[in-house]
């Protein structure tokens, strides 16, 4: 097996589905912020979780050399994906496993659809899932009259109540419990009217409303957190015993799973099964992780599929400077440490992955060009909170500086004029070549006195400057610069005052 | 072209910068500097922690210590491997519940899964640094399902089975039998990010460790 390309190198071909959000980040962020509730409950969840995390973390003593070595684990994976992909499939097969390839999310969602109708079923039970999520298999399941039923707690809550997640790890981490109970009380057909809003009380109301669907289901779609190249063996982790439930009892098991997601070892699991429970739920494990290897006669689904999705994956991989980003072990460490998610919550990224790893990977996979995910890359202070939390180590400031640069060029090319930025740039480039040119320009400073007038703040900056002004003043500049100061001060002659002040002038 | 084929040629597209393959430092600690003891004190802190009933007892008094936890109980369900002698003070007695064998010859149906009150298994190893046990559908641990429709799962694990780090468990599996990992009852954070126990898994885990 040789992964040397010999053929014609072909373009990108970008992804479908959820990735793509609906609006631009600061128009969905402008209403998210106004909705003081999901702040509160968003701050709450997020600094609950930061800390927990810390506290594993910190216990043990060789976190980073873990972090090194999932890093290279995975560049190693994406470096040899075709092999590792066919050693994968080749044990997987030869386990009574059935693989399916789609190319987008829509194939994807087809092949689980006839697989479905396969079975002559009309109802499915879900575990978590970011794949399905991101192609949108359960609104499509619905158009094709399947219904499927989201088993994990706050999956559940999300689809009673017809809403989106908003985060990839606790995707109802924007309700609180009164709203959850309220949304139970509501959408639930048989629920206790005492309902408290306990969260174990919330919890027992889930296990009574799932039971029966459990216990009743012969088909389960899941995702899979890792798939073992040299085993063929999946793994799902989760909490709440709805994932065992699915990969266990029904007869059929369809998994869809993104192309990134192996690892070429089973010994490779001891890294990312320490790595992920520690940085997601901040525990030392998660209570359930269940692994299988195509189907165990007489244990577990007898029917077993996996759709391998491709939905952009390939073009982000094509992305030199952006690959890492397809390394994501989708923990939520970064959108629990991001300033700007802690704010605007995960609807404002409008795809299926929100915060910072969401910021670089939509548009990786939809491609920069795509109209509104091309705001995304913006949607950060660069702060690089992320990349010291990320378990992998995937260097998300880098990538969103680089996803900028696309952006800007993108544009460019669109147009045949250049854009007010390459004015800018330009202006810029002439200003700052010589000192003269500079001398020059600072003589219209009084000017931007004039503009701020008496309250000596600029409101609105005209084109694309407007963007700075958008959300905060400008004070007035100063009448003078330091350059044309200091020549004042050291003329020939003129005396050196001791504690003279710059703007003098602007004091009074 | 079929889709495989299409995929796989934007992949090897995709990487015709040839990446190249990193060597994985493993600096990682990869096996245990513990004492036998320390581990079993460890493992035991874990399990309390995520709110698993752990009892210690020596092997010989392993029927009388499972026939007290079982007092009152109506029926349970065990894998055909399960050793017989840790059944032997279940019988005989006019309280003992009713005991269902779950063998490759008589599989239980979900229906009288549901039924039984408790499962008694064994385990294949435990990590005592994260508080797991594994279990990897051995005879005396049976099929995935009767570890979890019970609501109660009572879990006997020998305490030399016990190891200290991750990396020495995968050591000891093999990959292709069908696995699940258990790290106390089943739990939810989804609500608040607060932790509460019982979900859909066994509401209670009764880990006795045989020393
Ligand atoms: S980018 Fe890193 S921190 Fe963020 S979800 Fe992925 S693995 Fe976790």
């Amino acid at each position: 097996m040789s992964n040397t390309f010999l053929g014609m190198p072909t373009l990108p071909v970008f992804g479908q589905g959820n990735i793509n959000a609906t609006e631009s980040f600061p128009q969905a962020a402008r209403r998210e912020l106004a909705n003081t509730q999901l702040r509160a409950n968003l701050g709450h969840a997020t600094h609950t979780i930061r800390d927990k995390r810390l506290k594993v973390v910190a216990e043990l003593p060789d976190w980073e050399d873990m972090r090194n070595a999932g890093s290279a684990i995975k560049d190693a994976t994406m470096a040899n994906l075709p092999a590792l992909l066919e050693q994968f499939e080749a044990n997987f097969t030869a386990r009574g496993g059935i693989i399916h390839w789609a190319r987008d999310a829509q194939e994807a969602n087809e092949i689980v659809t006839a697989l479905i109708r396969e079975t002559g079923e009309t109802e499915v039970v879900k575990v978590k899932s970011m794949a399905t999520q991101e192609i949108g298999l359960n609104e499509y399941l619905e158009e094709q009259g399947i219904a499927a039923y989201e088993t994990d707690l706050a999956e559940l809550i999300v689809q009673l109540d017809h809403d989106k997640p908003s985060h990839i790890l606790v995707p109802a981490i924007h309700k609180n419990r009164s709203q959850v109970r309220e949304i139970f009380l509501r959408e639930m057909p048989v629920v206790d009217p005492n309902l408290t809003d306990e969260p174990a009380r919330l919890a027992e109301a889930a296990r009574k409303h799932l039971r029966k669907k459990f216990l009743s289901a012969k088909v389960a779609v899941s995702g899979a957190n890792f798939g073992l190249a040299d085993t063929g063996t999946l793994t799902v982790v989760e909490s709440e015993g709805n994932g065992r439930m699915c990969l266990t009892l029904p007869e059929t098991l369809i998994t869809v799973m993104g192309i990134e997601k192996l690892l070429p070892t089973w010994s490779d699991l001891e890294v990312f099964m320490q790595l992920l429970p520690r940085s997601s739920t901040g525990e030392r494990m998660n209570p359930y992780t269940s692994l299988w290897t195509g189907v165990t006669p007489g244990d577990g689904p007898q029917n077993v599929h996996l759709v391998m999705l491709d939905n952009g994956r390939t073009a982000a991989l094509a992305d030199e400077y952006g690959r890492t980003a397809l390394n994501c072990i989708r923990c939520s460490a970064c959108m629990n440490v991001c300033p700007v998610y802690e704010r605007t919550g995960g609807h404002a990224y409008g795809s299926t992955y929100p915060g910072p790893i969401g910021a670089i990977l939509s548009p990786l996979m939809t491609g920069i060009k795509s109209e509104e995910n091309s705001s995304l890359p913006y949607a950060s202070s660069l702060c690089g909170a992320c990349f010291d939390a990320c378990p992998v180590k995937i260097n998300i400031p880098e990538i969103l500086v680089h996803l900028r640069g696309e952006d800007v060029d993108s544009k460019r090319a669109k147009l045949k004029v250049p854009t007010q930025m390459d004015l800018m740039m330009k202006g810029a480039q002439w200003a700052f070549s010589s000192g003269s040119h500079l001398n020059l320009l600072e003589k219209g400073l009084p000017l931007g006195k004039l503009v701020a007038g008496r309250d000596k703040v600029i409101k609105k900056l005209p084109g694309i400057a407007g963007g700075w002004t958008q959300s905060r003043n400008i004070p007035a500049p100063p009448s003078q610069s330091f350059r044309q100061w200091w020549d004042k001060e050291h003329k020939p002659g003129a005396a050196v005052v001791p504690g003279t002040t710059i703007n003098e002038g602007e004091q009074a | 072209m079929s889709a495989r084929e299409d995929i796989m040629n934007r992949i090897k597209s995709a990487l015709r910068d040839a990446p190249e393959t990193p060597v994985v430092p493993r600096a990682y600690r990869r096996s245990s500097t513990m004492s036998d003891a320390q581990r079993l004190e460890q493992l035991v802190d874990r399990l309390v922690d995520y709110k698993a009933n752990v009892f210690l007892t020596p092997a010989a008094d392993v029927p009388a210590k499972l026939a007290e936890l079982l007092a009152g109980t109506s029926s349970i369900v065990v894998p055909h491997g399960l050793p017989q002698e840790w059944l032997s003070a279940l019988k005989d007695d006019a309280g003992a519940p009713a005991v269902h064998v779950d063998s490759p010859e008589r599989r239980l149906t979900v229906a009288e899964l549901d039924a039984v009150d408790a499962v008694v298994t064994g385990a294949a190893t435990a990590v005592s640094e994260t508080g797991t046990i594994m279990l990897d559908g051995s005879d005396d641990q049976g099929r995935r399902i009767i570890s979890l429709v019970p609501d109660r799962h009572i879990c006997l694990l020998h305490a030399a089975d016990i190891v200290e780090v991750l990396p020495e468990a995968i050591a000891r599996l093999e990959a292709s039998r069908p696995q699940t990992w258990i790290s106390g009852p089943s739990a939810t954070s989804d609500i608040e990010l607060e932790r509460v126990e019982g979900v859909h898994g066994p509401r209670t885990l009764d880990v006795m460790i045989l020393t």
